[in-house]
């Protein structure tokens, strides 16, 4: 057991090193994502204001599916927040051109097993990013300080970190087992591309998906809430803006957590009957 | 020998070869046709989206007070706007976003060498060798989309003069971004590594994509002026989208004026840092 734990540690402690060489490229990427953010505040801030007095609601103040002005820059925000922890960029791509150029028998040969390896590659590069990019991130949202109706209370604010965690999770299990696919079909950027359209879309990173859920026809717009991609930007965004309280707050967890425990199995699924059907070829 | 080189042939060559390329792998061409096809509604998908909504788009008031009577954009006027952005996009996307990117590629691999001694500009040889031909969906979006908008804009129809000059300012527009992309290619020639700056001009264009005017405000107005007149990316698209969703007011002709200086100027500084860069070059590994 501890020489199991020695080894992660060391891991661990190896991608985190090989992530702190990039320090400078960090900083700069990060501010830069928040560019983006600066349109859609001048954007929104044009829709609301065109939006007639009879859109508006009782107490006069313009409102999109219950989000007024601040919340909808707050949403988009937020979401950049949950995104930071469930985005895997070059995640299930890497697995599937490990698997093409059999760069993955060597997790085969060796005591170390990959989704752990990748798992802990993960937590490192986050790890770092987040001590890195956190000032960027304060600045912006001390900056955006008024768009947000200010602190949840505790509770809240607890189901906002867990969902966070979970994001994070969700992000690593999901991408990883696409990764997989990479074991039957050699060429799986053309599906991680629509994957990644799908993901824009339906994970509430474009615009809250209360929006979709009003104005799509009745079957599509059960879809948006049964994917588990909302999961990934939309929730934990939600949750902080108190878009979701109560019972549903704590019912949208569990399922997100379900979501979790479902990809952790199909990941450890999908790499043992791939590594079945796996032949080595080439050096 | 001072014989110049066939310009047009070659660019005609590369245009044929591309897509013989791109034919050679037939799946794969349709795959990524459909996914630029799959973006680009997306994007047609949030604006109509956020139509659902709102009837037009207005700029944040100062102090109560519309200051400006032409600011609004309504839905139609405002999704002329989104063609014409598209129509400028998938232009630059399909001749000089991969050559850009392969630029850099040539840079840190040392092969521009090659491109280097070929008796041709060699601007002109690394800007337009490939066509990415599976951009070319997106053109029919923006075709429907415009053929849907336009007819709705009271303007309608335009003149000859205002379609001649719609396509003349397009052609500015791409100009303009064309230079940005060089510059930002060029840059990796000091840098060695790319991938923030091709963020960068991505986060960039994001500003060109909506009406100036939604730019006002204490903050807005700055980004408005360096985003005209020091970076000029928002007459990109504004200038020739306004010229056919809203015509003949006076008040915007400086725009157009300044558009023709601005790509001149964009176009000379885009070939001097350009050839900056190549004097910096110093080749690699081999």
């Amino acid at each position: 057991m501890y020489a199991r734990v020695l080894t992660w540690w060391t891991i661990l402690r190896i991608c985190l090193e090989e992530r702190l060489v990039y320090r400078g490229d960090f900083w700069l990427g990060t501010l830069m994502r928040f560019l983006p953010i600066v349109t859609q505040v001048f954007l929104w801030g044009a829709v609301f204001a065109g939006m007639s007095a009879a859109a508006a609601s009782a107490n006069g103040e313009p409102r999109i599916v219950g989000y007024n002005y601040g919340d909808m820059i707050a949403y988009y925000l937020l979401t950049m927040v949950s995104r930071a922890f469930s985005s895997m960029p070059g995640l299930a791509a890497g697995i599937a051109l490990q698997i093409r150029n059999g760069e993955i028998k060597k997790y085969m040969i060796q005591p170390v097993d990959l989704i752990g390896f990748l798992f802990l590659m993960r937590v490192a590069h986050k790890l770092v990013y987040y001590g890195v990019a956190i000032l960027p991130f304060a600045f912006v949202f001390y900056v955006c300080r008024g768009y947000f109706p200010g602190w949840p209370p505790a509770d809240v604010m607890f189901a906002f970190v867990v969902s966070l965690l979970f994001a994070f999770l969700l992000g690593f299990f999901l991408e990883a087992t696409l990764g997989m696919i990479g074991f039957w079909f050699l060429e799986v950027s053309s599906l991680l591309f629509v994957y990644m359209l799908l993901n824009f879309f339906l994970s509430g990173h474009m615009f809250p998906l209360e929006m979709m859920y009003e104005t799509l026809p009745p079957p599509w717009s059960t879809i948006v809430w049964l994917v588990p991609l909302q999961y990934l930007a939309y929730f934990p965004a939600a949750v902080f803006l108190q878009k979701v309280s109560g019972p549903e707050l704590w019912q949208g967890l569990a399922i997100q957590g379900g979501w979790v425990l479902f990809f952790i199995f199909a990941c450890r699924w999908t790499f043992s009957r791939g590594v079945k059907r796996y032949s080595g070829y080439g050096g | 020998m001072t014989e110049r080189p066939a310009y047009g042939r070659v660019f005609w060559t590369f245009v044929r070869n591309s897509l013989i390329r791109d034919m050679m792998f037939p799946a794969n061409f349709i795959i990524e046709t459909l996914s630029s096809f799959g973006w680009v509604m997306m994007n047609v998908g949030f604006y109509l989206l956020i139509f659902e909504y709102t009837n037009k788009i207005v700029p944040i008031e100062e102090n109560g007070v519309q200051v400006d009577p032409h600011a609004p954009w309504d839905k139609y006027q405002f999704f002329v706007f989104i063609a014409t952005s598209m129509i400028i996009n998938t232009i630059v996307q399909m001749f000089f976003m991969t050559n850009a990117d392969e630029f850099s590629e040539l840079i840190r691999t040392g092969n521009l060498d090659f491109a280097l001694v070929k008796p041709i500009d060699t601007q002109f040889m690394i800007s337009l060798r490939r066509v990415e031909w599976a951009s070319l969906p997106s053109f029919l979006v923006a075709g429907i989309l415009m053929a849907y908008a336009l007819p709705r804009v009271d303007t309608f129809p335009p003149s000859a003069i205002i379609i001649a000059l719609y396509l003349f300012y397009i052609v500015m527009g791409v100009a303009i971004l064309y230079s940005l992309t060089i510059v930002l290619a060029a840059c990796s020639v000091w840098l060695g590594r790319n991938s923030s700056i091709y963020d960068f001009w991505f986060y960039i264009t994001t500003f060109s994509r909506y009406p100036m005017e939604i730019y006002t405000g204490s903050y807005g107005i700055w980004l408005q002026r360096f985003f005209t007149f020091f970076v000029p990316i928002l007459i990109v698209v504004n200038v020739p989208a306004r010229l056919l969703a809203k015509p003949l007011q006076p008040e915007y002709a400086y725009l157009a004026g300044f558009g023709i200086l601005a790509t001149l100027a964009s176009l000379a500084i885009s070939r001097w840092v350009f050839q900056r860069a190549l004097a910096s070059y110093r080749s690699a590994s081999s």
